[in-house]
């Protein structure tokens, strides 16, 4: 498939390293996440995650570490831009608030997964493909707003209150970077008045070829 | 975009908004670009906001499920209360538009937030009605419209209250519908929030990693100056 196909082609470029040997659940679904993501558009992915992670029976200990991917995702790709992405003054402070927000995610959803008696995924090895400042935006931009549908699409499968409220309270702090982010590529904060996921059945005919 | 007109009118001369706050280029273009919502927001109940913690379950949003008891019964309640809300942010925004303090891509802006605020009243009202529940009245409402700039810091008061509005409440959701529903429209909030808070040179996150829930009592009170009857 040509990324003249994709809806998102950075996305094709995000590789997950599978070469740890011990690929866990949570970087089988990311990878899925991002495929489906490059292909069909970033609001595809939050039902897909919700259906998988349901499917699986991991429960709330289940989504915190496909949460937890996701942060590392982000926390890595931010801590590597601080020296990559060209960025100067204004989208460099921006930068590193965002890398040590995406830090703090980690952390705390790591102590959260061990509250609950979880064991938190192991930190995967990224490997993003961008050249300069516009390409690093562009990609910045559709992992926020994939990380806003993730947790988005994951809410309503959650079963504890505290751990609703701990995902609440993240996900509002990602939609402001995503927001962010959309003004450095003068795009709308905020293209739709709802930032609802897609039909479940739908996501998961889109996604399922892309699922290791 | 039907405000064409209006944007080239405002150029070059620098808009009221772009005056008010002293923004940079790409803060005006912003305001051209932007079609987010006032609104109130969303939901999610909080945690973990310690910045000297980890702990991210710490924090309840809200305290029992009576909280918005004055709203209407569970589900009923809180979207009411959120409806409310919602209410108060689009007659604000209907209410700059028409007071003649904004011009151009900064009016067309204003009115775009006004339509997203609407969007969300329409919604919330049909989800109450979905649920066999009555809608919260309109209330009526007067807000201060001095100058430009001290509507741009209400505008951005208002959005990051609606916010922690929305997740002081989620967590009290029964209904996983109207959760999805909920959570909708609270990372929308969040958006608007952001974008405001970078027009008016503010942090985009102002409780630092994670968002801070309001309760149903503080955010009351803090629009009760605004509601006339």
């Amino acid at each position: 498939m040509s990324h003249e196909e994709l809806a998102h082609p950075e996305l094709a470029g995000v590789h997950v390293d599978e070469d740890s040997g011990d690929l866990s659940r949570s970087e089988v679904i990311l990878k899925g996440a991002l495929a489906a993501g490059a292909v069909y558009g970033t609001f595809m992915v939050g039902p897909f995650v919700r259906r998988a992670l349901a499917a699986s029976g991991d429960g709330d200990v289940g989504i915190l570490n496909f949460a937890l991917t996701l942060e590392y995702l982000e926390s890595s790709f931010y801590e590597e831009a601080k020296t990559r992405a060209g960025a100067s003054g204004e989208l460099k402070s921006l930068i590193a608030l965002l890398a040590k927000d995406e830090r703090e995610h980690v952390e705390a959803l790591t102590a959260t997964i061990k509250k609950l008696g979880g064991k938190p995924v192991a930190e995967p090895k990224f490997d993003f493909s961008y050249g300069d400042t516009a390409g690093f935006l562009k990609l910045a931009q559709t992992f926020e707003d994939t990380g806003v549908s993730a947790y988005n699409g994951a809410g309503p499968s959650i079963k504890s209150k505290e751990v609703l409220a701990a995902a609440g309270s993240i996900v509002q702090v990602e939609a402001r970077h995503a927001a962010a982010i959309r003004l450095q590529n003068m795009e709308e904060p905020s293209p739709e008045a709802f930032d609802p996921p897609l039909g479940e059945a739908q996501v998961l005919k889109a996604v399922e070829p892309f699922i290791a | 975009m039907p405000e064409s007109k209006e944007r080239e009118q405002a150029e070059p001369a620098r808009s009221a908004v772009a005056r008010a706050v002293g923004d940079p280029v790409s803060r005006r273009k912003f305001m051209a670009l932007t079609g987010g919502s006032a609104a109130a927001a969303a939901f999610l109940a909080a945690c973990g906001s310690d910045d000297d913690t980890t702990t991210t379950s710490s924090q309840m949003g809200g305290g029992g499920s009576s909280e918005t008891a004055q709203f209407g019964k569970g589900d009923v309640g809180i979207l009411n209360y959120a409806l409310t809300l919602e209410y108060l942010e689009a007659a604000f925004y209907a209410d700059v538009v028409k007071s003649g303090l904004f011009k151009g891509p900064d009016l067309e802006t204003i009115r775009k937030f006004g339509e997203e605020e609407a969007e969300h009243v329409t919604a919330l009202t049909a989800a109450v009605k979905q649920l066999g529940g009555k809608p919260a009245p309109e209330p009526k409402t007067e807000f201060p419209l001095e100058s430009a700039k001290a509507v741009l810091e209400l505008a951005g008061t208002v959005e990051n209250l609606g916010a922690a509005a929305y997740l002081g409440q989620a967590a009290n959701i029964k209904s996983p519908a109207v959760l999805g529903s909920a959570l909708a429209i609270h990372s929308v909030e969040g958006r608007h929030a952001a974008a405001l808070n970078t027009l008016l040179g503010k942090s985009i996150t102002p409780d630092g990693a994670f968002a801070k829930p309001a309760d149903v009592k503080t955010v009351l009170k803090s629009v009760e100056p605004f509601i006339v009857s």
